[in-house]
Formats: C-alpha cells, structure tokens, sequence
C-alpha cells in the first residue's frame, strides 16, 4: 500500500511538471540560462557563476526556495523543474517498454508453449539467441544505430528523436526474460487435468486457449508488470547516461545524471537529485511487485489466513 | 688582494658548465603521464592523434621538424635528419636534402637515403591518412593512391647513396611542403619496415627515445635510446628523463587527483569543469595556460535545409553568444570568443568580427534583433533541426546550448550525441544528411591554408565519404580560385600571401558556413616535482624539456 501511495505522489509529482515551471520554478527548463540571474534574499546572484581566478564556473547550488529548488545544471537550467520533466520521460518509457516487452512476451511464450513441436522448437531458441546476448550491449547496439538515423519499416516512420525509440528497444530486449516463464507455465498448462478435460470434451483449441490458458497467463504477466518496469526503468536510466537513449535537451532520470557527472566536486546535487528519484521509484515498484504477486498467489493467501 | 683575473676566468667557467652542471643535476628519472585511454596504433605514419604526436617527436625525426622550443619560435621549421633546410629550386618543384651522417636507428641500423626513399613509399602504402591531400604533390604520389600496394616514388623521391642526398620532385609548387614533412607522418623509418599498420608493434626511430613497450589496456613505455647522439638540440634534444610512461585507464576526474597527489606528472585529457576552481587556487603553480591553435564551430551544412538558407545562416551567428560558450568551455582564462575561420595569432589572422552587436575587430555581445530578423526573412521558422555532437568533455554542453539558441530563434531543435569515435566521420558523410554539428580543429601545421583550404574547398568535399573534411560543404568557386592564387603567392611572397589569406578569412567567415564559437586555450596541469615546463604551440608540452628531479 506504501509502495502503491509513494508511485502514485511520484506520477502525480511528474504530472504536474509543466505547472511546477510556469508557476514555481518560473524557468523554461529545456532551454539554456547561462547568463542570467535570480534574487536571492534580496541580492541578484548569477545562475552560473565564475570562479575569481576565471577558471571554471559553477553553477548555483540548492536554495532550497522556488526558483532553483535544487539549483543549476551546466546550462543553467533549473534541476527540480527538470527533474520532474525528466521523470515523465522515464515513467514514459518504463511503462511503454514494460506494454510492448509483456505483450510480445505473452503473446511468444503462449504461442510456443500452446503449439508445441516446431513452431515451439523455433520460438524457444529466438529466445535463448536474444536471452544469450548481454543485455546492454544489445540495448546500447541498437541506440546506436537507432537514434542516429531513425527507424523506417515500410509505411511507418519514427524519428531518431522519438521516445518510441528506446522505448521499442528496451521493450525488445527483455522480451526473453518474460517469455521464458510464460512459456513454461503454458507448457505445464496444456498437461494439467482441467485443460486435458477441456480437450477430452472436444473443447476447441482456441477455446481452450481463451478460457483456461490466458487467464492463468495473464495473472502471471500482472505480476511481472512493476517488476520488468523497474528493471526498465534502471535500463532507461542506464542507456540514457550513456547518452543513447533520451536525446538533449529533452530530459530523463538518466540524461540529469549525465548532466551532473561533470558537477560532482561541486554541484553534487545534479547527480543524486535523479539518482534518488529512480531509486525511490525502483524500490516501491518492487515491493509493488512482491505485493502483486502474493495478492494473485494462491498460496501465499494460505499462508496469510494461517 | 684578489686576483682579478682569476676571479673573472673561474666566473667564466662556472657560467659556461652551467648548463651543463643543470643537466647533469636534473637527468634522470622517470616521466609519470596518464590518459583515461590510448591513442591507437603506435606506427608514426599511420597514428593521427595529438596524444601521440607528442610523444614521437622525442622518438621519431624527419630531414626537418618543427624546433623544440617554447613560443612562437616552435612554429619554426629547423633541419633534423638533413644537414640544412635547402632551397627550392625548380620553381619550387625541386628540394635535395643532405643526410647527417653517422646516425643510428634505434636497432643500431644506420640511417641511409634509401630509408628515405623507402619511408615516403611507405606513406601511400599504409594508406596515411593525408597521403591523398598533402602527399600526392609528389611526383608518383596520385598512381601511389591508386595502386597503394605496389607504390614507388622512382621520380618523385631520389637517393643517391654516394652523395647521402635525397632529391624531392613535386608536382607542383608547395609552399607548405617542408611543414608537411616535418610532422611525425613523415618520420624516417628503416627500409625494412612491413608495410602495413604496425598497430601494437614498435617502429625503430631515431630520436632520443624509443618505445620499449606498448600495451593500449596498460600504458606505452618508452626509454632512452642507447644509440642516440645529439646532432641539432634544436631538433632533437636528449632528453633529462630517463625514461617516459604513459598510464592508459584512468578517468579524467582520477587522473586529476593522481597529478594533485604526484602519482603522475601530467594527464593529457582535459580538466573536468568543476576541478577547475580547485586547480587554479590550490595548485596555481602547478597549472599553465598556453595558446592553442584551434576553433571550436558549429558546422552547418550549406547544402541541406534550413541552413542551404544563407540567412538561417545568419541569424545562428548573430545569435549565438559567444560568451555563454566561453564559459561552457571553462571561463574567459580558458577560451577567447571567435567569429571568424582563422584562429588569432595564426598566419594570415587579422581580427574580424561581424556577427555582433557592434561589428568591427572584436566580438561584444550577440545581435539579437538582427538575428530574429534574418530569421524571419530566412522563413524557417518551425523546420526541425538537429545538432550532432560528441560525447566528450564540454562538446555534448556546446550541443545542448546551440539546440537551446535554435530554438529560441524558431527553429525545433534536438541534439543528438554520438560517441566520439565515430563522430567525426559521421558528420563528414553526406549519406548521413547531418544539418548541423559541433566540431572543432587544431592546426596541423602554421599555414592558414590548413584552415581556408582545408576546410572549405569545394576540392574538400567527397559526397559518401567519411573522410570530407569540408563538413559544412561549402562550394564556391570564386572562393576556391582565390584560394589557389594565394597558394601560388605564397611560393615567393609568404609575407604577402598571408594578408591576401585575411581577406580569404573575411570572405569565409561572411558566408557563414560556421558559426565559429571560440579558440580555446590549452591548460596543462603538472605535478609539483615537474620543472622546466617548455610549451611548443605545435606539439604542446614538450617531454624531453622537462625533469622530473
């Protein structure tokens, strides 16, 4: 419940980004201020501000008031109005990533497992070639080739700018990770007695497919659903540090931490800002999982009523 | 009473063993460099990076080189291998050099014209990568291009054993010629090298220094040559090390703190930004600011919309300030805003600065209003636009902040950021439709050709290619024909070709084909044991200069 409350103020935290701009912050946080300043108990300070010898500059730190709740970035820009824009784009992705990685997973997994014979035998090693292949190295493959010219399949056009991009590679990616499972519960499924029943009574396969299979996939998929998409999530943040994934001067959890790698000496907040965020997101997405997953247990259910 | 004379004759000889005495105390020891990474192969024809210029200059020796020496003077070119600089003759399409005798390759092989003869084949051979733009004047150079395997240079490059000369044919008159063979490409190599990238694999040079180890995941080793001899210490120094190793692995971030404890003498990656602050307070004397040649630019390219739009063009450089980018790079000690091709300082510079608030010399603040009124006039408002850029030090922040100028004027801009190792082919590819790209050059060499010709001639652009260095892909021909009748001013007249070259700066820069940012300045941090720091502005901090005890 916990967990559920703190996803919800975090969502809602990110829904309210744009308000939080217009009206709070007062910054347009997309767009660089680097000579530009804000009044600060009174005295106009600079936002980016040079050191006395004329080495290096600094941007402002947290003034822990409205505008530059967090302080600056190196452009300038305000860190907390970012944050909450960039962890729309996270979410964004996360939650793309984790439909289009559940959905084909599913849809893998019950085909293989419910048809059996070659079309199984062909599916499961798919599986295993991509399930073989480093992650990352597949996802930072892709971005690579991806973001640079775009994707065009026939007909359809993404540009090399669109969120759709790393939010079709990540979904990809983790495909193996959930059709494996599915495809071993549909497996065990098509042999248990209520689905051999079913097949004596002459209950047609796609019936069968419809009423016993699916739902017993479905709560199987439910329960993996915060679970792939915290793993998404870090996967996201991961690939967009690596400065693959959200392109500039649009922003996630990731690119903010990017932007704060040149400012750990000095402006740590940056960093640990986004870096806390997607921990805090992470983490009551597990225990949402856990949640989840005792509710459809029938078993742990016993264990609670014991 | 003293004796005067004696007096005077013991001053005399303690100033003249001076020196001496000062190389004596200081020799030995070894020089501790760091690098997050290596630089590639370590073969002197093949490697075009900075990180490895630097250090074949002290093992590797041309018939020329540029002097090793600190100010303008290191832009000087001095004989090395050759006795003498000779004079062209031919109307500059002839040079016959003099080979010092009794020079050793670091095998203990002596040093003879047919190495010469053999090293300038081996250029074309191992497909260097200026062989196509600054090799090829020789005679032989273009079937050497076509036929890389096979090259000989029979009419191009002449030995004779007996006299030890070396005789050069050029195609055509080049006044740059004595530059481009006194960079490390053109490093005397023996005859019997393999004619392919040597990679891993060290080359035996004759320079001071000699690589006695090479691993890119650990560190390159280098140590004393034991067949050296001093020729021309203008040339080729012995070094006061005793031996150099340069330590690949370690971050920026770590490289600095390792120089702040003295683990290492020197990181040859750029500061982080925010080190610079504590650098120049605590460590002051341990940092030196010296002149680059370079420009960091934005190149836009001319032959793609929005910016085929000479006033799309316009309004970007009036609008980018200059300032903002300085400070991005580090502060105003870092970096000088620019707005013209030439870098200030460089042959042919003379100030010149029309896109800003008031034209003239010097660049003072960005002309907004001009700016949005091009860019009304250019009717591009709302095209999208994306700003490809690396992935290293300040480049990825300069990106960022042309998208967020873009954006400001109209436009819909992105950035998209590449890794740096493929991004500069990447942006020279025309199959890749890229509109606009941060970028930036260093001088190969003191001519203001290497900018105006190099990177602007409708000669420089080879559509599908990923090496087209005119990324902007500017073509005009009266422009290109200006370009040539300097070239050929600068055969007999240098002094007069360099101001023919501004007005060529001035021509370049109102096309706007680039919005030029800044010049940046180089910043070498040392540690505190390092003494005699000695800057070349053409291969920087200088290792056989300094000492480490």
């Amino acid at each position: 419940m916990a967990a559920a409350t703190i996803l919800v103020l975090v969502v809602a935290a990110c829904i309210a980004a744009p308000w939080y701009a217009a009206h709070v912050s007062q910054t347009d946080p997309f767009a660089s201020d680097l000579d530009g300043s804000i009044t600060l108990n009174g005295q106009p300070v600079d936002i980016m501000q040079s050191a006395d010898t004329g080495f290096g500059v600094t941007p402002i730190g947290p003034t822990w008031s409205a505008h530059y709740f967090l302080g600056a970035d190196n452009q300038g820009r305000d860190v907390a109005a970012r944050l909450l824009y960039g962890g729309r784009n996270s979410l964004l992705i996360a939650g793309g990533a984790t439909l289009i990685c559940l959905l084909l997973a599913g849809l893998v997994g019950t085909v293989a497992g419910f048809s059996g014979g070659i079309i199984d035998m062909i599916l499961a090693r798919a599986l295993d070639v991509l399930w073989a292949f480093p992650v990352y190295l597949l996802a930072i493959s892709l971005s690579a080739v991806l973001i640079s010219h775009g994707l065009q399949i026939g007909p359809i056009v993404v540009s090399s700018d669109s969120l759709l991009i790393p939010v079709s590679i990540i979904g990809l990616v983790f495909v193996p990770y959930v059709a494996r499972p599915i495809r071993g519960q549909v497996l065990q499924l098509a042999q248990s007695d209520f689905v051999l029943a079913a097949r004596c009574l002459g209950v047609p396969r796609p019936r069968i497919l419809w009423k016993d299979i699916m739902p017993n996939v479905t709560t199987t998929l439910i329960v993996f659903t915060p679970l792939m998409m915290a793993l998404n999530m870090l996967t996201e943040a991961a690939l967009s540090f690596l400065s693959i994934g959200v392109q500039p001067p649009a922003a996630s959890w990731g690119t903010i931490i990017l932007d704060g790698e040149g400012l750990l000496y000095t402006r740590p907040m940056v960093a640990v800002a986004p870096g806390i965020a997607i921990m805090i997101t992470v983490v009551a997405l597990n225990f949402l999982g856990d949640g989840v997953r005792e509710a459809f247990d029938p078993r742990a259910k016993l264990r609670v009523q014991k | 009473m003293i004796d005067l004379k004696k007096a005077a004759l013991v001053i005399i000889a303690a100033c003249a063993l001076a020196p001496a005495a000062q190389a004596q105390e200081h020799r030995g020891g070894t020089l501790q460099l760091v690098s997050a990474s290596a630089a590639g192969t370590i073969d002197p024809q093949v490697n075009y990076t900075n990180q490895y210029w630097q250090l074949f200059i002290n093992i590797y020796d041309g018939l020329v080189t540029f002097k090793k020496t600190a100010g303008t003077a290191s832009n000087d070119v001095v004989p090395d291998l050759a006795v003498a600089i000779p004079q062209p003759q031919d109307g500059g399409r002839t040079y016959v050099f003099t080979l010092r005798p009794g020079i050793k390759f670091s095998n203990g092989a002596p040093v003879t014209p047919d190495d010469v003869v053999a090293t300038f084949e081996r250029i074309f051979k191992v497909n260097n990568p200026n062989a196509g733009s600054w090799y090829n004047n020789i005679v032989g150079g273009d079937a050497c291009l076509k036929a890389a395997a096979t090259c000989t240079l029979p009419d191009g490059v002449i030995a004779d054993d007996k006299a030890d000369t070396i005789t050069f044919h050029l195609v055509n008159p080049n006044p740059e010629f004595l530059f481009q063979i006194a960079v490390p490409f053109a490093s005397i190599v023996p005859a019997g090298t393999p004619a392919k990238d040597m990679g891993t694999v060290p080359v035996p040079g004759t320079g001071a220094y000699m690589i006695t180890s090479y691993d890119p995941q650990k560190a390159l080793i280098v140590k004393r040559n034991p067949y050296f001899k001093v020729w021309n210490a203008a040339a080729q120094p012995d070094g006061y090390v005793d031996e150099i190793d340069f330590n690949f692995g370690i971050t920026d971030e770590n490289g600095i703190t390792a120089v702040e404890n003295g683990s290492y003498d020197w990181e040859f990656d750029p500061a982080p930004a925010d080190r610079l602050a504590e650098m120049s307070t605590r460590f002051a004397s341990q940092v030196h600011i010296d002149p680059l040649l370079a420009i960091y630019y934005a190149a836009m390219n001319t032959n793609l919309a929005p910016f085929n739009n000479f006033d799309a063009r316009l309004a970007l450089n009036y609008a980018i300030n200059r300032k903002d980018t300085v400070q991005i790079f580090g502060g105003k000690k870092l970096a000088v805003p620019n707005c013209q091709v030439l870098p200030p300082d460089f042959p042919g510079y003379q100030p010149y600065c029309p896109y800003t608030l008031n034209p003239g010399t010097k660049w003072s603040a960005p002309d907004l209003a001009k700016a949005k009124a091009y860019m009304a006039k250019s009717g591009e408002a709302g095209q999208k636009v994306t700003v490809i850029t690396d992935d290293q030090g300040v480049d990825p922040a300069l990106g960022t902040y042309v998208a967020s100028v873009l954006n400001k004027l109209g436009f819909v801009a992105t950035t998209h950021v590449l890794s740096a190792n493929i991004q500069f082919n990447y942006i020279q590819n025309t199959n890749n439709k890229v509109q606009i790209s941060i970028t930036q050059w260093y001088q190969d060499y003191p001519a203001a050709s290497d900018f105006l010709n190099v990177l602007l001639t409708c000669g420089q652009i080879h559509p599908g290619s990923d090496n087209s260095i005119n990324i902007a892909g500017y073509c005009n021909k009266q422009y290109d024909a200006n370009v040539q009748a300097v070239l050929k001013t600068a055969v007999t007249d240098p002094a007069k070709a360099n101001s023919e070259w501004a007005a060529i700066d001035k021509q370049a820069t109102d096309a706007a084909p680039w919005a030029t940012m800044f010049t940046p300045k180089q910043l070498d941090f040392v540690s505190k044991r390092l003494g005699n720091f000695t800057y070349s502005d053409q291969f920087h901090m200088l290792f056989d200069k300094v000492w480490v005890q």
